[in-house]
């Protein structure tokens, strides 16, 4: 099962180290990894997707509590929250498959950002899987290049993250 | 003032008396302020000396004890000692000097990421780029290292910092600015009481305490707790002393090498009241059949640890000593009659006399081994502060010397450091001038450390070393032996140093031992003087530690004794 984890922390060098090294050392692979200040500067979100396999997910928040940088976790339910994540894309497209792909750029309301001769390059932002369904839909136009930036993600209603 | 002197001002407001060090290049500046300082400075020979030696000063002490190294090689000489102090939750706080600021990352002359390379063996570590952050770094430091479950700080200061001036006032104490550390040292009242609820209700109640005991200085509320609850008591190899193991209710060390009847007293308990201990693996073995009848309550500092081997039915987050007095509060309400459980005492007692442990002191006019630690108890009428090293000799020094008082059994259990007890009796010592200092020590830990007899010379401490020589790496011998079919495969050393020579070198009073009819007035003679002193104590060189059982086991796999 897959966790996304929202992590608050100060915001200092070495503390992603920090982090990133707990998450290897406990065994556990990090599916992505999104770090950015705050609206306080002093402090940093770190949003975090892992796989929750063997071990429990517990530990691993437990021991991220003993850091002494970290200020608060939140293990987002996938219900009470909001996640995005931002793509670019580039795509192969001539004169004859150009206007299909707009089509489809219309459809999720995504963007072309960058246009010449023989690629466009489209920015996206979605929930996980709407951004795979539009890469799966894209891919036979031929991808040049795909990037992602792993997901962020919030808290619905009042309450803060 | 020079931000060296203002490192020195901040340490002495921390209490720091002693600092176990040794320098170099980009310390120059702070051995220079130390020149003119009231602390205390111990010099050592090996930097891993001075992390060991700062160990011991802060186990024999609970005080944060400090050590000091420079960049790069004097830097990563502390690794090992600060593993060791993070493994057995030890407050440490280590200095290390490193290259100036604007060399930092080019792959200057001794440089190493210091930081980096202890990251996962600290509780916390700071890179000090300014000098005005250095009084208040200081102290978060301190407070991080002794707080909570304490651990190994590092603090790693560029030199051209300690170079700058800076204003300091020791009056004016800098706020601290940690806002994601706030230990929980309150145990939660209906918790609490929960626990007195099936405490009360067991039938097969035993006490399970480690380190975390005294750690939280609450041997005293245990001792009353057990007395009042009539409950047997077991502890880990940290936590020896924390309950007098000569008492009726004590059963002892429990584990791999423990005692039978704490083994078994676990294995049919039906509650387990688990205190400052973290259900390591050298004590559950094979973790699905260990204790499978208990109810757990489990009260340890650190949320981590609850539920982490094995999940727990009452945990309660917080200090030892407050929750362990809150609970004999809660357990007084109760009023408990002593002979609740009568049937089980008896069975305990049944377990003590039939399964007792054995010290054989002979076999072919040699010195058995357990029964040389056996002398020493007697002689030092249990009452000396104890380091081991690690091996056969500190289990055998686990079973058969009794502790009777915290703090006074010291050892690396967690890291299983060899060469650690001879450092750390230096910083025992040092930190308690005036106690019966030894160092049960193996020959192989022995010779990993040994150039640290130069220090206990130059500064007069009076350390006495018994070395339990079976001119073996014993520990894994035992495991050839009974495992690996007796494949003695490069674990014998034979080739060693004369020991007595080599005290005689340093110009220490070494001797030798060989029968059993000299050993007790060999120890009275060495431990009288006031000077330290070395003995070589040949013992019968293929005996076992036994109790054992194998790793990842169960009671049921217990070997006993030799067969
Ligand atoms: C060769 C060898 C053989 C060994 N064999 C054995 C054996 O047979 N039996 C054995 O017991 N050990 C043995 N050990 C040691 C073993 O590996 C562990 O280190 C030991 O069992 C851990 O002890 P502990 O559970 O008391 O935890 P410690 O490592 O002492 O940890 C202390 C615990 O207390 C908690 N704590 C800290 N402060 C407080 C506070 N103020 N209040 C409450 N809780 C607090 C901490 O969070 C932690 O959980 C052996 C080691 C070696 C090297
Ligand atoms: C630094 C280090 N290296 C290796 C080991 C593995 N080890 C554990 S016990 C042991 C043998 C210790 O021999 P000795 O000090 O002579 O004690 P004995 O077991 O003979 O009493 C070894 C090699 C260790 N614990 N620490």
């Amino acid at each position: 099962m897959k966790h996304t984890l929202s992590v608050l922390v100060e915001n200092k060098p070495g503390v992603l180290t920090r982090v990133a090294g707990l998450f290897a050392r406990r065994g556990f692979n990090i599916d992505s990894l999104v770090v950015a200040e705050t609206e306080n500067p002093e402090f940093s979100r770190m949003t975090i997707t892992v796989d929750e396999q063997d071990q429990p997910i517990e530990q691993v928040t437990k021991q991220l509590h003993k850091l002494i940088n970290v200020l608060k976790i939140t293990d987002l339910e996938p219900a009470a929250s909001v996640e995005r994540e931002l793509l670019l894309v580039k795509v192969k497209a001539d004169a004859k498959t150009r206007s299909e792909i707009m089509q489809m750029v219309e459809i999720f309301r995504a963007k072309i950002v960058d246009v010449s001769p023989e690629v466009l390059v489209i920015e996206m932002t979605g929930n996980r899987e709407k951004v795979s369904a539009f890469v799966d839909l894209l891919r036979p136009f031929g991808v040049v290049e795909l990037m992602r930036t792993g997901r962020i993600a919030m808290r619905r209603g009042k309450k803060v993250t | 003032m020079r931000a060296a002197e203002v490192i020195l001002q901040a340490l002495k407001r921390e209490g720091v008396d002693t600092i176990f060090g040794f320098p170099g290049g980009v310390l120059l500046p702070l051995y220079d302020a130390l020149y003119d300082s009231d602390i205390r400075h111990v010099l050592v020979r090996h930097e891993q000396g001075a992390g060991h030696a700062a160990d011991g000063y802060a186990r024999a002490s609970g005080r944060v004890g400090v050590c000091m190294a420079t960049s790069g090689p004097g830097a990563t000489n502390l690794v090992t000692a600060i593993a060791t102090a993070y493994m057995d939750s030890v407050p440490l706080v280590a200095i290390t000097g490193q290259v100036s600021r604007h060399l930092l990352g080019l792959d200057s002359f001794q440089e190493a990421d210091v930081t980096g390379i202890t990251l996962p063996i600290v509780k916390h570590s700071y890179l000090v780029k300014n000098s005005a952050d250095l009084p208040r770094i200081i102290r978060e430091a301190f407070y991080i290292a002794s707080t909570g479950r304490p651990g190994p700080v590092v603090i790693d200061i560029p030199v051209d910092v300690t170079k700058e001036e800076l204003e300091f006032d020791p009056e004016e104490i800098p706020a601290m600015r940690l806002p994601g550390y706030k230990p929980t040292v309150k145990g939660h009242p209906k918790q609490i009481r929960e626990a007195a609820r099936v405490i009360a209700a067991a039938e097969r109640p035993v006490i399970y305490a480690g380190g975390g005991v005294i750690i939280a200085g609450a041997a005293d509320e245990l001792r009353e707790l057990a007395l009042y609850g009539h409950i047997p008591v077991t502890t880990t190899l940290t936590g020896k002393g924390c309950f007098p193991e000569d008492h009726e209710l004590s059963m002892g060390m429990v584990g791999m090498h423990g005692t039978p009847y704490a083994n078994y007293a676990l294995s049919q308990a039906d509650l387990i009241l688990a205190v400052g201990v973290r259900f390591d693996d050298r004590v559950t073995g094979k973790l699905e059949a260990f204790a499978p009848h208990a109810k757990y309550v489990h009260i340890d500092i650190d949320p981590a640890e609850i539920s982490k081997n094995v999940p727990v039915d009452v945990p309660i987050v917080g200090d030892a000593k407050r929750v362990l007095a809150a609970l004999l509060g809660e357990l007084k309400k109760l009023e408990l009659s002593p002979d609740r459980h009568l049937p089980w005492m008896e069975q305990v007692e049944k377990w003590k006399r039939d399964h007792p442990l054995v010290i054989r002191e002979s076999e072919d006019g040699e010195i058995m081994p357990e029964w040389a630690i056996h002398k020493i108890w007697e002689v030092t009428r249990g009452e000396a502060l104890v380091c081991t090293e690690v091996g056969q000799h500190q289990m055998w020094a686990a079973q058969h010397y009794l502790c009777k008082h915290p703090r006074r059994f010291i050892s690396s259990a967690g890291l299983g450091t060899m060469g650690f007890g001879f450092p750390a009796a230096i910083g025992a010592q040092v930190a308690c001038p005036d106690e019966l200092v030894i160092d049960i020590a193996g020959d192989g830990s022995f010779q990993m450390t040994m150039q640290e007899l130069a220090t206990v010379v130059q500064h007069g401490l009076p350390v006495k070393v018994c070395i339990i020589n079976n001119q073996y790496l014993g520990m894994v011998r035992q495991w050839q032996e009974l495992f690996w079919n007796g494949r003695y495969s490069y674990t014998c050393i034979e080739c060693q140093p004369d020991f007595v020579k080599l005290a005689e070198a340093y110009g220490i009073a070494g001797y030798r031992v060989t029968r059993p009819e000299d050993l007790e007035e060999v120890l009275r003679v060495a431990f009288a003087s006031d000077g330290p002193a070395l003995i070589d104590i040949r013992v019968k060189r293929e005996a076992n530690v036994f109790p054992m059982i194998p790793a990842g086991g169960t009671v049921h796999d217990m070997m006993e004794r030799e067969l």
